[in-house]
């Protein structure tokens, strides 16, 4: 089996008396590519918000690669390797779909202040590097034609997969995507799902899924876990899962 | 100086401080009504105690040339507030609010606190201008009977305010449109109108303010709404912005700090730090505040949605 | 390469457009139109151009609203002020060596910006757990606690440092007439900003203002960003305070530097447009120059501007200029060429 790349023992958060994920275990393989669901409110883009640092957690921890990552702020997480879309899509709108994925490179442009006040030959050498970088990355989601569009201006789909752009551009080793078929027309979700496939394929990237979409997460998950009253009920196969009285019961209602 | 003096000093300042702080608490209320119905600092709010100051100016010798009691001339300021309040909202705020940002509301603000400073230049001149005296009062145990008097007009506006937002139906759609703009227009409360009356209430409240002020300083100028305005507005900030009772005790602990500071700040350090610093130690306790506890002493906690 | 051939021509038209505009200062001052008046004047439009700029950097493309500028402005201008009063003192003292009034200016500008800078850091700190009104609020305090701390320096009132009286103007400061320096001093300071806003850093500012969230998972160091724009843009209010302080007039008054000084920084941007230092420089000049122009107008500027302010943001909430740049050489290439080709705008835009 292949090495543990994100791995959560007992995490959990409570907002004030309120315990929205408990005793949440997990551990991902490199390579895989895992499906989070749950009913509403169930606390799933809430293990997106502790795993990214947006929350902290008020038990447990988490790691990526055994390393400690509970504690530390969301900046230094997308640094040693974890990138995020959002549910409800926040790219920055004003900006070009070029620039959208630069800010993404940033932390890795060495130029500093002087560089960039005196233009340095390093200063340039650097910008129309990574500009080259952004192109290609945004060739791999076919939106190379739209790199001088503002990034709001794109249509939905688009802008997903701008996202996901986004936070391929951070060099990360794992992906976390919330809902991103969420609004999609079966065209548009098809398209998600191929480009999904190429970016495993061409990243060697893992990837933790928040997903409604039932057929689109038992079509392409290898493995689900699924949570209700922020705590785990039930992890598997997807032929386990659906099969589960409890998935079913937590879904219909008892 | 013995114990006893002292001890008489110390209750006299903090009985000036409660005087001084009964004011900033009534302006208080007015920012922190507004902030929360609309979220928005009304910057302008400061200039609308220069308004109702105004309006006394011009209105206590009409009172007393035609034998009325002077104090009854609160009454047309209070009125003169209110549609000041009012039209500043429906002419500025409002359109801004449709379709502006949250920044741009702010600058609309700030635009409007100008522009009622520089129209009451154009108008009265920068000159300060005295008011007559609205009463005197005779020394009451050892106090002045008008700083009494400021307080318990503080008081009881303060628990006619209460009452009315906890008790009244227009004050319940009042705290319901405060928490939830949207909820509350779909339970048939007319948003609009709630914030014009919130406007309206808040004005008024400074139009006494403005009373109460004139009755120790007797003095106006189109300036004069400034520095008040701001340290009210500490006072909301302190309380708790959007929380009512929150704005009164605001309002009286940075009147009591204010005085005793004044009093007491350049003995206690040895003259290093005059008194002239007093100014300072109320944004200083604003910014501590802020950045210890941004809700305020009552404020409650709201965090942003991801 | 042609991306490079483009970033050096446009550099070399920016440079032509300063040098055209050095000899029209030339000119006029060769032909006696320099009195005393229209040099302050001039003084005047310079170190608005750089406040107005500076606070750009923070209300425009940080996305915050700063009501403290005059504070960081004072700061540099006492500094600077107190710091060539003491070069002046040890010259005549014979303690240090004669240097000439040019060289101590700077030594003054570069002490007091980089005081107020130390203070941006400070403020920038706070900023860091608020946004919107309460920053605005706080910012607002400080700038006050500097005017009140100014007031009640021995050393920074009356004839200065050993010799000074708190709550007094402080008189005597040295005069810098140099007008090509202080043009020279606001040109620079301006193609600093525009360098600093054309770079990751700028990319990263607009990015946070856009959604600090997101940038944050994008893996931006919001903290970082937020503070170096507040230490970034208090470093060239500094650098505007020190030319106040020696525009000729030889005093400096803390009363100088009220809440009301700052707004009419914030009055500038706005209407300049947050986001376009081109906005920003113009209506800091137009707006210095206007009211000298037309003296009866002067008594009504604020009650006017105050309208403008808020018709503009009922409908045009993006300012006169909104994010639009200027670019000679864009504008040259469009003259003469009817049509820019599209690297070589994209060039443009990323250069000069």
């Amino acid at each position: 089996m292949a090495e543990s790349i994100l791995r959560a023992s007992n995490l959990g958060i409570s907002f004030g008396g309120l315990r929205a994920l408990h005793a949440f275990n997990i551990d991902i393989r490199e390579g895989e590519l895992v499906g989070l669901i749950g009913p509403n409110g169930a606390g799933k883009t809430t293990v997106f918000n502790l795993f990214t640092g947006v929350y902290k957690s008020t038990e447990g921890a988490f790691y990526l690669h055994d390393k400690l990552m509970s504690g530390k702020k969301t900046h230094e997480i997308v640094a040693a390797g974890i990138a995020r879309t959002f549910q409800n899509i926040r790219l920055f709108k004003k900006m070009t779909v070029m620039e959208n994925v630069l800010i993404a490179f940033t932390k890795d442009i060495r130029y500093g202040l002087p560089g960039s006040l005196l233009r340095t030959a390093g200063f340039w050498r650097e910008e129309t590097a990574i500009r080259e970088k952004a192109m290609d990355l945004l060739s791999v989601f076919n939106l190379q034609d739209k790199a001088g569009w503002g990034a709001g201006n794109l249509p939905y789909g688009q802008q997903r997969k701008l996202e996901i752009a986004r936070a391929l551009a951070t060099n990360a080793k794992m992906l976390l995507l919330d809902e991103p078929a969420a609004g999609m027309n079966p065209t548009e979700t098809a398209e998600l799902l191929a480009c999904i496939n190429t970016i495993r394929r061409k990243f060697n990237i893992t990837i933790l899924l928040i997903e409604h979409d039932m057929s689109l997460v038992m079509n392409i998950c290898e493995r689900i876990v699924v949570i209700d009253y922020g705590e785990i009920i039930a992890q598997g196969l997807p032929e386990e899962i659906s099969h589960d009285p409890k998935v079913i019961a937590a879904y219909l209602g008892e | 100086m013995s114990v006893v003096d002292g001890l008489t000093l110390f209750i006299q300042q903090v009985i000036n401080g409660l005087r001084v702080g009964s004011v900033y608490a009534l302006i208080a209320l007015g920012y922190t009504m507004v902030y929360g119905i609309i979220r928005l600092i009304n910057f302008a709010h400061g200039d609308f105690i220069m308004v109702g100051a105004y309006s006394l100016f011009f209105t206590v010798p009409l009172m007393i040339s035609a034998g009325m009691p002077a104090w009854l001339s609160v009454i047309i300021a209070v009125a003169v507030c209110a549609t000041t309040g009012v039209l500043v909202e429906k002419l500025a705020y409002k359109p801004v609010r449709a379709k502006g940002t949250k920044m741009s509301a702010l600058i609309t603000a700030i635009a409007m606190s100008l522009f009622l400073e520089n129209l009451a230049q154009t108008l009265f001149g920068a000159n300060p201008k005295q008011v007559g005296t609205i009463f005197s009062l005779p020394m009451l145990l050892g106090f002045s009977g008008n700083t009494l008097l400021t307080i318990l007009i503080g008081v009881v506006v303060m628990v006619g305010l209460s009452l009315y937002v906890k008790y009244t139906k227009g004050g319940q759609a009042m705290r319901a449109v405060s928490e939830d703009k949207n909820a509350s227009m779909l339970m048939g409360i007319n948003v609009n109108r709630i914030i014009t009356r919130t406007f309206a209430i808040g004005s008024g409240l400074a139009a006494i303010a403005s009373l109460m002020y004139i009755v120790q300083y007797n003095q106006v100028t189109n300036m004069m709404g400034t520095m008040l305005g701001l340290k009210a507005f500490v006072a909301a900030v302190l309380g708790g912005i959007g929380n009512i009772p929150g704005a009164m005790v605001g309002g009286l602990v940075i009147g009591i700090v204010e005085s005793l500071s004044k009093a007491y700040i350049s003995p206690l350090t040895g003259g290093i730090i005059t008194s002239a610093f007093s100014d300072a130690i109320l944004f200083g306790i604003l910014i501590i505040v802020l950045l210890v506890k941004p809700t305020g002493i009552m404020g409650e906690k709201t965090g942003e949605k991801v | 390469m042609n991306d490079k051939k483009n970033r050096t021509r446009s550099l070399l038209v920016s440079l032509l457009g300063v040098c055209v505009l050095g000899v029209v200062l030339l000119l006029v001052d060769s032909f006696g139109g320099m009195d005393s008046y229209i040099r302050g004047i001039f003084m005047q439009c310079c170190f608005a151009v750089i406040m107005a700029t500076s606070l750009n950097l923070v209300m425009g493309y940080l996305g915050q609203i700063a009501l403290g500028h005059a504070g960081f402005m004072a700061v540099g201008a006492y500094t600077s002020a107190l710091v060539t009063k003491a070069i002046g003192l040890g010259i005549k003292a014979g303690t240090i060596a004669p240097i000439s009034n040019v060289s101590q200016f700077f030594i003054g500008m570069l002490c007091g910006a980089l005081v107020a800078a130390l203070f941006g850091l400070l403020v920038g700190i706070p900023a860091l757990r608020l946004r919107g009104d309460y920053l605005a609020i706080i910012t607002l305090g400080f700038g006050e606690i500097i005017r009140v701390v100014i007031q009640n320096l021995p050393f920074a009132g009356g004839k200065g440092l050993a010799n000074g009286q708190a709550g007094q103007a402080l008189i005597g400061i040295m005069k810098m007439n140099n007008i090509y320096i202080i043009f020279a001093v606001t040109v620079v300071s301006v193609a600093i900003m525009l360098a600093f806003v054309r770079s990751k850093f700028g990319r990263a500012i607009i990015a946070i203002r856009e959604d600090d969230i997101a940038a944050s998972s994008a893996g931006l160091n919001v903290t970082y960003y937020k503070v170096l724009t507040f230490t970034v843009s208090a470093f060239f209010a500094g650098i505007a305070g020190a030319i106040y302080a020696h525009r000729g007039l030889g005093t400096l008054q803390y009363s100088d530097f009220t809440f009301l000084k700052s707004t009419d920084y914030v009055i500038m941007v706005v209407l300049g447009g947050m986001g376009s230092m081109t906005g920003s420089v113009i209506t800091a000049v137009l707006l210095s120059v206007l009211p000298e122009m037309l003296r009866a107008f002067a008594q009504y500027r604020m009650l006017l501007y105050s309208v403008i302010l808020v018709i503009m943001m009922i409908f045009r909430p993006i300012g006169l200029f909104g994010n639009y740049e200027f670019s000679l050489y864009h504008l040259l290439l469009k003259w003469f060429r009817k049509k820019p080709i599209e690297a070589e705008q994209s060039a443009a835009k990323g250069g000069a």
